[in-house]
């Protein structure tokens, strides 16, 4: 054990690791900021969905063979957020049943895009890597940091200056429209936020573990606490801690750094469900 | 003085109209008692007086001083909101947001307002809990408390009853009426024409025929005479 805090010692002095360790902290604090408005307004998954857009946009840059993959990849997946969070009154489709469709698609569509013009000699391991986000938040370089942490500090100041307006429309969108609220604009608002943490999150855990962020530490905090405020602080301080915690476990053990997250996240979700329960915090 | 004056309007959606050649207005200190049959377009009139929808034809008139948003509204609750973790004061706090004017934060104003619609509404006791653990007449209280944050003019109500025992319904109507009867406008959704007799002085039949007037009159219509010939009856 002391061989092994003794190597993070070692490890925690290169600069990838630092890299790592402030992209983490970061992406873990936007996606939990806009988790609990997206579990409250049914759209769990979205996280899911997006990142499989994004994997396929990916793909479609890959192949295309564009130098910057960020041109392709930001707008299809920002134009995908504002379509699946469009909640019209008479939507044809149930916002969980279209994000399902598009989610399956555009994994299917990227994975056969990298099948059939393969741009490297592995294939798998590059839709693994993908996917499950491997070494890529090891391999960050200093402009990625900065594009992270600006974007970051966009994400934090938009939801503090709209943090009244995001409840009203969450808790009770007619309400928020008919007092004279821009709910539109505000579920537009939160459409390009959520996209723009999912393209910045693929290079923590990858797309399939982008879910875990954004619902993990919502649920876990809203198992105790009871008001939109605590919930938010309490989701985000959770969010925070565990990919700190995962990313230097990941780097103690030599273990994937997103599983190491999400495990970690699950952990906590128990321990604080039961809390709950003990406390009698949720009522059924 | 006239508040709302709404004339010839059709209301529906694009593949046809729910309600036709519709006239009437709402003086201050109205209470006007909306009742008809479910599917009679109580609901997408509803939405067209709040401006959530367009009417497909003719027109709503606001009184003079009385914008969009002067209309508050107390909601049929969404499935959404059983879960959601919020307290009673973020909710109620929440009615002070308006279209008007961009403040990103709460001014101490906000805060007045909502302190004193909690206390009219009595939940000073509840302030702090969760909105999700109240009971359907505690929750209606809030709602309550947080359309009157947003008005003192008119107050819209969508089935307030629905759900809640005789007692904390009999409750709830008598909260409405002293409201009404502190001049708040009120316009109230129902299909328990029983209360809308009681505590309105106007009411508005859609659905089949048409009605518009006093509950006297409205006593004495084909329509109300058909709703005493099922009260005799009970």
């Amino acid at each position: 054990m002391t061989d092994a805090f003794l190597k993070l010692g070692q490890y925690l002095a290169f600069p990838f690791v630092q890299y790592a360790l402030i992209v983490g902290v970061l992406i873990a604090l936007c996606s939990s900021l806009l988790g609990v408005t997206l579990v409250l307004k049914r759209f769990s998954f979205i996280g899911d969905g997006l990142s499989h857009v994004a994997f396929g946009a990916m793909s479609v840059a890959a192949v295309v063979g564009l130098t910057n993959e960020m041109f392709i990849v930001m707008p299809v997946t920002i134009v995908c957020a504002v379509l699946l969070l469009r909640t019209g009154q008479h939507a044809k489709m149930k916002g969980d049943a279209s994000v399902a469709l598009i989610s399956v698609f555009a994994l299917a569509f990227g994975y056969l895009l990298m099948n059939l013009f393969p741009t490297s000699s592995n294939v798998s391991a590059d839709v693994c890597g993908t996917l499950f986000g491997s070494t890529s938040v090891l391999t960050l370089t200093a402009a990625e940091v900065w594009v992270s942490v600006g974007l970051s500090v966009v994400t934090v100041t938009v939801f503090a200056v709209f943090y009244n307006r995001i409840f009203a429309v969450t808790f009770d969108e007619n309400f928020a429209k008919a007092t004279g609220i821009r709910t539109e604009l505000y579920n537009l608002i939160i459409a390009v936020v959520i996209a723009v943490v999912i393209v910045l999150a693929m290079n923590l855990v990858g797309s399939l573990l982008i879910s875990a962020l954004i619902i993990f530490p919502a649920l876990s905090a809203m198992r105790v606490f009871k008001s939109f405020l605590s919930v938010t602080i309490c989701s985000a301080i959770l969010s925070v801690g565990t990919a700190l915690l995962g990313l230097l476990a990941s780097i103690m053990f030599g273990t994937p750094v997103g599983p190491t997250i999400v495990v970690a996240q699950a952990a906590l979700f128990l321990i604080f469900w039961i809390v709950g329960l003990v406390h009698g915090g949720v009522k059924q | 003085m006239e508040q709302l004056r709404c004339e010839n309007l059709t209301l529906g959606y694009e593949n046809g109209a729910i309600l036709k050649n519709l006239s009437f207005s709402v003086k201050e200190g109205d209470y006007l008692a909306i009742v008809g049959e479910n599917g009679s377009g109580k609901s997408t009139l509803m939405k067209t007086v709040l401006g959530l929808m367009k009417p497909l034809a003719g027109k709503i008139e606001r009184g003079e001083g009385l914008n969009r948003w002067d209309i508050g509204y107390l909601p049929q609750q969404t499935i959404v909101q059983r879960d959601f973790p919020a307290s009673v004061w973020e909710v109620v706090l929440s009615g002070t947001l308006s279209g008007e004017k961009f403040h990103p934060f709460y001014t101490r104003s906000d805060r007045k307002t909502a302190s004193e619609n909690i206390e009219k509404m009595g939940l000073e006791a509840l302030k702090n809990r969760s909105y999700r653990e109240l009971s359907g007449g505690q929750q209606q209280r809030v709602l309550l408390a947080r359309a009157l944050c947003a008005t003192r003019k008119i107050i819209l109500l969508d089935e307030p009853v629905t759900g809640l025992d005789p007692k904390v319904t009999l409750e709830m109507y008598e909260l409405i009426q002293s409201l009404n009867k502190e001049g708040v406008t009120i316009i109230m959704i129902s299909h328990d024409v029983t209360a809308a007799v009681r505590y309105a002085n106007k009411i508005l039949h859609i659905g089949g025929h048409v009605f518009f007037g006093s509950v006297k009159e409205y006593l004495a219509s084909a329509e109300g005479k058909l709703f005493t010939a099922k009260e005799a009856r009970k």
